[in-house]
Protein backbone atom coordinates (compact mmCIF):
# COMPACT_ATOMS: atom_id res chain seq x y z
CA UNK A 1 0.00 0.00 0.00
CA UNK A 2 1.12 3.54 -0.69
CA UNK A 3 3.33 5.26 1.85
CA UNK A 4 3.02 8.61 0.17
CA UNK A 5 -0.23 9.73 -1.41
CA UNK A 6 -0.31 13.09 -3.10
CA UNK A 7 2.88 14.11 -1.33
CA UNK A 8 1.40 13.55 2.15
CA UNK A 9 1.74 10.24 4.01
CA UNK A 10 -1.68 8.82 4.92
CA UNK A 11 -0.73 5.42 6.29
CA UNK A 12 1.09 4.69 9.52
CA UNK A 13 4.86 4.45 9.59
CA UNK A 14 6.08 0.92 10.35
CA UNK A 15 6.07 -0.30 13.93
CA UNK A 16 6.35 -3.56 15.81
CA UNK A 17 3.42 -5.03 17.74
CA UNK A 18 3.17 -7.11 20.88
CA UNK A 19 0.17 -8.37 22.83
CA UNK A 20 0.39 -8.03 26.62
CA UNK A 21 -0.93 -10.91 28.70
CA UNK A 22 -1.02 -8.98 31.96
CA UNK A 23 -0.27 -5.56 33.41
CA UNK A 24 3.18 -6.77 34.47
CA UNK A 25 3.82 -8.10 30.97
CA UNK A 26 2.75 -4.74 29.49
CA UNK A 27 5.18 -2.94 31.80
CA UNK A 28 7.95 -5.33 30.78
CA UNK A 29 7.21 -4.92 27.06
CA UNK A 30 7.08 -1.12 27.16
CA UNK A 31 10.25 -1.13 29.22
CA UNK A 32 12.12 -2.69 26.31
CA UNK A 33 11.49 0.24 23.94
CA UNK A 34 11.59 3.89 24.89
CA UNK A 35 9.32 4.73 21.96
CA UNK A 36 6.68 2.17 22.78
CA UNK A 37 3.05 3.23 23.15
CA UNK A 38 0.24 1.37 24.83
CA UNK A 39 -2.68 0.45 22.56
CA UNK A 40 -6.09 0.20 24.22
CA UNK A 41 -9.12 1.32 22.19
CA UNK A 42 -6.87 3.05 19.69
CA UNK A 43 -9.54 5.56 18.73
CA UNK A 44 -7.18 8.47 19.32
CA UNK A 45 -3.82 6.73 19.00
CA UNK A 46 -4.40 5.02 15.65
CA UNK A 47 -5.76 8.27 14.19
CA UNK A 48 -2.47 9.94 15.10
CA UNK A 49 -0.55 7.04 13.56
CA UNK A 50 -2.58 7.27 10.35
CA UNK A 51 -1.67 10.92 10.02
CA UNK A 52 1.92 10.29 11.12
CA UNK A 53 1.56 12.74 14.00
CA UNK A 54 3.04 9.97 16.10
CA UNK A 55 5.64 7.34 15.15
CA UNK A 56 6.05 4.82 17.96
CA UNK A 57 8.39 1.94 17.17
CA UNK A 58 6.34 -0.55 19.21
CA UNK A 59 2.66 -0.84 20.11
CA UNK A 60 1.86 -2.86 23.21
CA UNK A 61 -1.73 -4.05 22.89
CA UNK A 62 -3.40 -4.37 26.32
CA UNK A 63 -6.88 -5.30 25.08
CA UNK A 64 -6.53 -8.89 26.26
CA UNK A 65 -5.24 -8.04 29.74
CA UNK A 66 -7.76 -9.46 32.21
CA UNK A 67 -9.18 -7.61 35.15
CA UNK A 68 -9.19 -4.08 33.76
CA UNK A 69 -12.80 -3.83 32.61
CA UNK A 70 -14.71 -3.78 35.88
CA UNK A 71 -17.05 -1.13 37.25
CA UNK A 72 -17.53 -1.34 41.01
CA UNK A 73 -18.18 0.68 44.15
CA UNK A 74 -15.30 0.42 46.61
CA UNK A 75 -15.06 2.48 49.80
CA UNK A 76 -17.43 5.17 48.59
CA UNK A 77 -15.66 5.50 45.25
CA UNK A 78 -16.76 4.33 41.83
CA UNK A 79 -13.81 2.45 40.38
CA UNK A 80 -13.81 2.18 36.58
CA UNK A 81 -11.24 -0.11 34.99
CA UNK A 82 -9.02 1.29 32.25
CA UNK A 83 -10.40 -1.05 29.58
CA UNK A 84 -14.06 -0.21 30.20
CA UNK A 85 -15.34 0.81 26.76
CA UNK A 86 -17.24 4.09 26.55
CA UNK A 87 -20.27 2.14 25.32
CA UNK A 88 -20.07 -0.16 28.31
CA UNK A 89 -19.84 2.82 30.67
CA UNK A 90 -22.82 4.39 28.93
CA UNK A 91 -24.92 1.31 29.65
CA UNK A 92 -23.76 0.94 33.25
CA UNK A 93 -26.40 1.25 35.96
CA UNK A 94 -23.67 1.80 38.54
CA UNK A 95 -22.26 4.77 36.67
CA UNK A 96 -25.72 6.19 35.94
CA UNK A 97 -26.61 6.11 39.60
CA UNK A 98 -23.30 6.82 41.33
CA UNK A 99 -21.33 8.87 38.77
CA UNK A 100 -24.05 10.67 36.80
CA UNK A 101 -21.60 13.30 35.49
CA UNK A 102 -19.73 10.57 33.64
CA UNK A 103 -23.02 9.15 32.35
CA UNK A 104 -23.93 12.61 31.03
CA UNK A 105 -20.60 13.00 29.24
CA UNK A 106 -20.42 9.59 27.52
CA UNK A 107 -22.96 10.30 24.74
CA UNK A 108 -20.86 13.32 23.74
CA UNK A 109 -17.80 11.22 23.08
CA UNK A 110 -17.38 10.70 19.35
CA UNK A 111 -19.92 8.39 17.76
CA UNK A 112 -21.32 4.93 18.48
CA UNK A 113 -18.57 3.09 16.58
CA UNK A 114 -15.93 5.09 18.45
CA UNK A 115 -17.60 4.37 21.78
CA UNK A 116 -17.65 0.64 21.08
CA UNK A 117 -13.82 0.58 21.07
CA UNK A 118 -12.61 3.67 22.90
CA UNK A 119 -11.82 3.17 26.57
CA UNK A 120 -12.15 5.25 29.73
CA UNK A 121 -8.50 4.69 30.57
CA UNK A 122 -7.38 5.58 27.09
CA UNK A 123 -9.28 8.86 27.14
CA UNK A 124 -7.71 9.83 30.47
CA UNK A 125 -4.22 8.71 29.47
CA UNK A 126 -4.32 10.36 26.03
CA UNK A 127 -5.50 13.59 27.69
CA UNK A 128 -6.76 15.40 24.64
CA UNK A 129 -7.45 18.95 25.84
CA UNK A 130 -10.87 18.93 24.14
CA UNK A 131 -11.94 15.57 25.52
CA UNK A 132 -14.82 15.17 27.96
CA UNK A 133 -13.63 12.56 30.43
CA UNK A 134 -10.45 14.29 31.66
CA UNK A 135 -12.60 17.30 32.58
CA UNK A 136 -15.13 15.04 34.31
CA UNK A 137 -12.35 13.44 36.35
CA UNK A 138 -11.12 16.90 37.34
CA UNK A 139 -14.61 18.15 38.21
CA UNK A 140 -15.23 15.11 40.38
CA UNK A 141 -11.89 15.38 42.14
CA UNK A 142 -11.19 11.80 41.18
CA UNK A 143 -7.95 9.88 41.05
CA UNK A 144 -5.97 7.70 38.67
CA UNK A 145 -4.57 4.30 39.66
CA UNK A 146 -1.23 3.64 37.98
CA UNK A 147 0.88 0.50 37.82
CA UNK A 148 4.51 0.78 36.90
CA UNK A 149 7.93 -0.62 37.58
CA UNK A 150 7.58 0.90 41.06
CA UNK A 151 4.71 0.12 43.43
CA UNK A 152 1.17 0.90 42.34
CA UNK A 153 0.36 4.56 42.99
CA UNK A 154 -2.63 6.87 42.93
CA UNK A 155 -2.51 10.38 41.49
CA UNK A 156 -5.22 12.96 42.18
CA UNK A 157 -6.95 14.50 39.18
CA UNK A 158 -5.68 17.98 40.11
CA UNK A 159 -2.12 16.65 39.72
CA UNK A 160 -2.60 14.26 36.80
CA UNK A 161 -2.87 16.49 33.70
CA UNK A 162 0.49 18.23 33.37
CA UNK A 163 0.63 19.62 29.85
CA UNK A 164 -0.54 19.22 26.28
CA UNK A 165 -1.11 15.44 25.90
CA UNK A 166 1.11 15.04 28.99
CA UNK A 167 0.12 13.37 32.21
CA UNK A 168 1.63 11.93 35.34
CA UNK A 169 2.06 8.67 33.42
CA UNK A 170 5.73 8.03 32.78
CA UNK A 171 7.58 5.53 30.65
CA UNK A 172 6.66 2.00 31.70
CA UNK A 173 3.46 3.10 33.50
CA UNK A 174 0.08 1.53 32.81
CA UNK A 175 -3.14 3.29 33.81
CA UNK A 176 -5.19 0.62 35.57
CA UNK A 177 -8.34 2.42 36.69
CA UNK A 178 -9.89 5.72 37.63
CA UNK A 179 -11.84 6.35 40.79
CA UNK A 180 -14.40 9.05 41.39
CA UNK A 181 -16.37 9.80 44.55
CA UNK A 182 -19.73 8.08 44.58
CA UNK A 183 -22.46 10.72 44.33
CA UNK A 184 -24.02 11.54 47.70
CA UNK A 185 -27.57 12.76 48.18
CA UNK A 186 -26.31 16.35 48.29
CA UNK A 187 -24.17 15.97 45.16
CA UNK A 188 -25.01 18.04 42.12
CA UNK A 189 -23.46 17.97 38.68
CA UNK A 190 -23.63 19.87 35.46
CA UNK A 191 -22.32 19.22 31.97
CA UNK A 192 -22.47 21.24 28.78
CA UNK A 193 -20.46 21.14 25.59
CA UNK A 194 -20.50 23.17 22.38
CA UNK A 195 -19.33 21.50 19.20
CA UNK A 196 -20.01 22.28 15.57
CA UNK A 197 -21.27 18.79 14.85
CA UNK A 198 -22.52 16.16 17.23
CA UNK A 199 -19.58 14.09 18.33
CA UNK A 200 -16.88 16.59 17.38
CA UNK A 201 -14.23 17.53 19.89
CA UNK A 202 -15.55 20.44 21.94
CA UNK A 203 -15.09 24.06 20.99
CA UNK A 204 -15.59 24.63 24.70
CA UNK A 205 -16.97 22.32 27.35
CA UNK A 206 -17.69 22.45 31.06
CA UNK A 207 -17.99 19.63 33.58
CA UNK A 208 -19.02 20.73 37.06
CA UNK A 209 -19.80 19.32 40.48
CA UNK A 210 -20.97 20.84 43.75
CA UNK A 211 -22.86 20.01 46.93
CA UNK A 212 -26.08 21.62 47.99
CA UNK A 213 -25.54 23.53 51.24
CA UNK A 214 -28.55 25.26 52.74
CA UNK A 215 -30.01 27.14 49.80
CA UNK A 216 -26.74 27.44 47.95
CA UNK A 217 -23.76 25.50 46.66
CA UNK A 218 -20.54 24.44 48.32
CA UNK A 219 -17.47 22.63 47.07
CA UNK A 220 -17.97 23.95 43.54
CA UNK A 221 -15.56 22.48 41.00
CA UNK A 222 -15.70 23.86 37.46
CA UNK A 223 -13.55 21.98 34.93
CA UNK A 224 -13.41 23.51 31.47
CA UNK A 225 -12.14 21.62 28.43
CA UNK A 226 -11.17 22.88 25.01
CA UNK A 227 -9.71 26.06 26.50
CA UNK A 228 -6.08 25.22 27.03
CA UNK A 229 -3.46 22.50 27.07
CA UNK A 230 -5.27 20.58 29.81
CA UNK A 231 -8.70 20.65 31.43
CA UNK A 232 -8.71 23.72 33.68
CA UNK A 233 -10.37 24.62 36.97
CA UNK A 234 -11.96 28.07 36.92
CA UNK A 235 -11.24 28.82 40.59
CA UNK A 236 -12.37 32.44 40.83
CA UNK A 237 -15.62 31.53 39.10
CA UNK A 238 -16.01 28.62 41.53
CA UNK A 239 -15.72 30.98 44.50
CA UNK A 240 -18.23 33.38 43.01
CA UNK A 241 -20.73 30.60 42.35
CA UNK A 242 -20.39 29.42 45.92
CA UNK A 243 -21.47 32.99 46.91
CA UNK A 244 -24.41 32.59 44.50
CA UNK A 245 -22.99 35.45 42.37
CA UNK A 246 -23.47 34.12 38.84
CA UNK A 247 -22.68 37.37 37.01
CA UNK A 248 -19.47 37.72 39.05
CA UNK A 249 -18.63 34.12 38.18
CA UNK A 250 -19.01 34.78 34.46
CA UNK A 251 -16.90 37.93 34.77
CA UNK A 252 -14.27 36.00 36.73
CA UNK A 253 -13.71 33.72 33.74
CA UNK A 254 -11.70 36.52 32.16
CA UNK A 255 -9.14 35.94 34.94
CA UNK A 256 -9.51 32.17 35.14
CA UNK A 257 -9.26 31.36 31.44
CA UNK A 258 -7.04 32.60 28.65
CA UNK A 259 -7.80 30.23 25.81
CA UNK A 260 -5.37 30.36 22.92
CA UNK A 261 -6.68 30.55 19.37
CA UNK A 262 -6.86 27.11 17.80
CA UNK A 263 -7.95 25.52 14.53
CA UNK A 264 -11.57 25.72 15.60
CA UNK A 265 -12.00 29.16 17.15
CA UNK A 266 -10.30 32.26 18.50
CA UNK A 267 -9.56 32.60 22.19
CA UNK A 268 -12.04 35.48 22.43
CA UNK A 269 -14.89 33.36 21.09
CA UNK A 270 -13.95 30.52 23.42
CA UNK A 271 -13.91 32.85 26.42
CA UNK A 272 -17.34 34.15 25.48
CA UNK A 273 -18.69 30.63 25.02
CA UNK A 274 -17.21 29.63 28.37
CA UNK A 275 -19.49 32.23 29.96
CA UNK A 276 -22.48 30.94 28.02
CA UNK A 277 -21.80 27.43 29.28
CA UNK A 278 -21.31 28.63 32.84
CA UNK A 279 -24.82 30.09 32.91
CA UNK A 280 -26.28 26.82 31.59
CA UNK A 281 -24.30 24.65 33.98
CA UNK A 282 -24.98 26.88 37.00
CA UNK A 283 -28.68 26.34 36.34
CA UNK A 284 -28.12 22.55 36.22
CA UNK A 285 -26.21 22.66 39.51
CA UNK A 286 -28.90 24.69 41.24
CA UNK A 287 -31.81 22.70 39.88
CA UNK A 288 -30.30 19.33 40.60
CA UNK A 289 -30.66 17.86 37.14
CA UNK A 290 -29.22 18.78 33.72
CA UNK B 1 12.84 0.07 9.55
CA UNK B 2 11.15 -3.24 8.88
CA UNK B 3 8.71 -4.76 11.31
CA UNK B 4 7.95 -8.46 11.73
CA UNK B 5 4.97 -9.91 9.89
CA UNK B 6 2.27 -11.43 12.07
CA UNK B 7 0.12 -14.40 11.14
CA UNK B 8 -3.53 -13.88 11.92
CA UNK B 9 -6.50 -16.21 11.67
CA UNK B 10 -9.95 -14.70 11.79
CA UNK B 11 -13.49 -15.24 10.60
CA UNK B 12 -14.68 -12.85 7.91
CA UNK B 13 -18.32 -13.07 6.89
CA UNK B 14 -18.44 -16.57 8.28
CA UNK B 15 -15.34 -17.88 6.53
CA UNK B 16 -12.02 -18.64 8.20
CA UNK B 17 -9.21 -16.54 6.81
CA UNK B 18 -5.49 -16.98 7.50
CA UNK B 19 -3.16 -14.23 6.37
CA UNK B 20 0.14 -12.57 7.22
CA UNK B 21 0.01 -8.84 7.95
CA UNK B 22 2.27 -5.97 8.84
CA UNK B 23 1.25 -4.51 12.21
CA UNK B 24 0.55 -1.12 10.65
CA UNK B 25 -2.09 -2.44 8.26
CA UNK B 26 -5.52 -1.19 9.28
CA UNK B 27 -8.45 -3.59 9.28
CA UNK B 28 -10.23 -1.76 6.46
CA UNK B 29 -7.14 -1.82 4.24
CA UNK B 30 -6.69 -5.51 5.03
CA UNK B 31 -10.29 -6.28 4.09
CA UNK B 32 -10.08 -4.30 0.89
CA UNK B 33 -6.62 -5.22 -0.35
CA UNK B 34 -5.86 -8.67 1.05
CA UNK B 35 -9.38 -10.04 0.83
CA UNK B 36 -10.87 -7.99 -2.01
CA UNK B 37 -13.83 -6.92 0.14
CA UNK B 38 -14.10 -3.42 -1.24
CA UNK B 39 -17.60 -2.72 0.07
CA UNK B 40 -16.08 -1.06 3.12
CA UNK B 41 -14.66 2.30 2.10
CA UNK B 42 -11.73 4.44 3.16
CA UNK B 43 -12.59 8.10 3.69
CA UNK B 44 -11.02 10.25 6.35
CA UNK B 45 -8.70 7.66 7.94
CA UNK B 46 -9.16 9.21 11.36
CA UNK B 47 -12.49 7.90 12.48
CA UNK B 48 -14.95 10.68 11.83
CA UNK B 49 -16.59 9.90 8.48
CA UNK B 50 -17.83 6.35 9.09
CA UNK B 51 -17.22 5.05 5.56
CA UNK B 52 -15.03 2.28 6.97
CA UNK B 53 -17.57 1.00 9.50
CA UNK B 54 -17.52 -2.79 9.91
CA UNK B 55 -18.51 -5.19 12.69
CA UNK B 56 -16.09 -6.93 15.05
CA UNK B 57 -17.61 -9.60 17.29
CA UNK B 58 -21.06 -8.18 16.71
CA UNK B 59 -20.46 -4.46 17.33
CA UNK B 60 -19.75 -1.70 14.84
CA UNK B 61 -16.27 -0.21 14.81
CA UNK B 62 -14.09 1.99 12.62
CA UNK B 63 -12.09 -0.16 10.26
CA UNK B 64 -9.55 2.66 9.91
CA UNK B 65 -8.89 2.80 13.65
CA UNK B 66 -8.42 -0.93 14.18
CA UNK B 67 -5.29 -2.82 13.15
CA UNK B 68 -5.73 -6.10 11.29
CA UNK B 69 -3.22 -7.66 13.65
CA UNK B 70 -5.59 -6.94 16.55
CA UNK B 71 -8.28 -9.06 14.88
CA UNK B 72 -6.66 -12.45 15.32
CA UNK B 73 -9.36 -14.77 16.57
CA UNK B 74 -12.14 -12.29 15.97
CA UNK B 75 -15.31 -12.42 13.89
CA UNK B 76 -15.63 -9.69 11.28
CA UNK B 77 -18.78 -8.88 9.36
CA UNK B 78 -18.67 -6.54 6.38
CA UNK B 79 -21.42 -5.18 4.16
CA UNK B 80 -20.86 -8.05 1.76
CA UNK B 81 -21.67 -10.70 4.35
CA UNK B 82 -24.50 -8.78 6.00
CA UNK B 83 -26.06 -8.13 2.64
CA UNK B 84 -25.74 -11.76 1.51
CA UNK B 85 -27.25 -13.00 4.77
CA UNK B 86 -30.33 -10.87 4.29
CA UNK B 87 -29.92 -9.20 7.67
CA UNK B 88 -30.03 -5.76 6.07
CA UNK B 89 -32.64 -6.50 3.41
CA UNK B 90 -35.39 -4.28 4.78
CA UNK B 91 -32.98 -1.39 5.35
CA UNK B 92 -31.54 -1.78 1.85
CA UNK B 93 -35.01 -1.80 0.32
CA UNK B 94 -36.02 1.29 2.30
CA UNK B 95 -32.83 3.14 1.30
CA UNK B 96 -33.57 2.40 -2.34
CA UNK B 97 -37.25 3.28 -2.09
CA UNK B 98 -36.58 6.62 -0.36
CA UNK B 99 -33.55 7.62 -2.42
CA UNK B 100 -31.32 7.45 0.67
CA UNK B 101 -28.24 6.87 -1.46
CA UNK B 102 -26.79 8.50 -4.57
CA UNK B 103 -23.11 7.69 -5.00
CA UNK B 104 -23.29 4.95 -2.38
CA UNK B 105 -19.94 5.73 -0.73
CA UNK B 106 -21.41 6.24 2.74
CA UNK B 107 -24.08 3.59 2.34
CA UNK B 108 -22.39 0.45 3.71
CA UNK B 109 -21.38 2.34 6.84
CA UNK B 110 -24.84 3.89 7.14
CA UNK B 111 -26.53 0.51 6.88
CA UNK B 112 -24.35 -1.13 9.51
CA UNK B 113 -24.79 1.83 11.84
CA UNK B 114 -28.55 1.95 11.32
CA UNK B 115 -28.82 -1.77 11.94
CA UNK B 116 -27.05 -1.45 15.29
CA UNK B 117 -29.51 1.26 16.35
CA UNK B 118 -32.56 -0.70 15.24
CA UNK B 119 -31.36 -3.97 16.74
CA UNK B 120 -31.90 -2.34 20.14
CA UNK B 121 -35.61 -2.42 19.36
CA UNK B 122 -38.30 0.18 19.55
CA UNK B 123 -38.87 3.14 17.27
CA UNK B 124 -36.19 5.76 17.88
CA UNK B 125 -37.10 9.39 17.39
CA UNK B 126 -35.70 11.23 14.39
CA UNK B 127 -33.39 13.11 16.77
CA UNK B 128 -32.10 9.82 18.13
CA UNK B 129 -31.58 8.50 14.62
CA UNK B 130 -29.67 11.64 13.70
CA UNK B 131 -27.48 11.41 16.79
CA UNK B 132 -26.74 7.77 16.08
CA UNK B 133 -25.73 8.37 12.44
CA UNK B 134 -23.83 11.57 13.25
CA UNK B 135 -20.63 9.64 12.68
CA UNK B 136 -21.54 8.68 9.12
CA UNK B 137 -21.02 11.53 6.69
CA UNK B 138 -23.01 11.71 3.46
CA UNK B 139 -22.04 14.23 0.81
CA UNK B 140 -24.90 13.53 -1.55
CA UNK B 141 -28.31 13.17 0.03
CA UNK B 142 -28.56 15.80 2.73
CA UNK B 143 -29.48 13.06 5.22
CA UNK B 144 -33.28 13.58 5.35
CA UNK B 145 -33.97 10.60 3.10
CA UNK B 146 -31.61 8.48 5.16
CA UNK B 147 -33.44 9.39 8.36
CA UNK B 148 -36.76 8.71 6.60
CA UNK B 149 -35.56 5.27 5.51
CA UNK B 150 -34.29 4.29 8.94
CA UNK B 151 -37.43 5.56 10.65
CA UNK B 152 -39.67 3.67 8.24
CA UNK B 153 -37.81 0.42 8.89
CA UNK B 154 -38.01 0.95 12.65
CA UNK B 155 -41.74 1.41 12.37
CA UNK B 156 -42.16 -1.60 10.12
CA UNK B 157 -40.14 -3.84 12.42
CA UNK B 158 -42.18 -2.64 15.39
CA UNK B 159 -45.37 -3.28 13.47
CA UNK B 160 -46.41 0.33 13.69
CA UNK B 161 -45.45 1.48 10.18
Amino acid sequence: MAEIVGGKPVKPAPFAYAKARSVEHAIELTGRDSEARILAGGQSLIATLNMRLSRPTLLVDINDVPGLDGIAIKDGMVEIGALVRHAQAGRSETIARHAPLVAAAIPQIGHPAIRNRGTIGGSIAFADPAAELPACLLALGGEVVIAGARAERTVAADDFFTGLFETALGAGDVLKAIRVPSASAAARFGFAELARRHGDYALVGLAATARTDGGGLAGVRLAYFGVGATPLRARKAEAALARNALDDAVAALADDLDPPDDVQETGAVKRHLAGVLLRRVAKQLMEGRP
Amino acid sequence: MSAPIHDITLTVNGETVAEAVEPRTTLVDFLREALGLTGSHVGCEHGVCGACTVRIDGVIVRGCLTLAVQCDGKQIDTIEGLSDSGELADLQAAFEKRNALQCGFCTPGMLLTAQELLAAGGVPSRDTIRAHISGNYCRCTGYHAIVDAIESVAQARAGTG
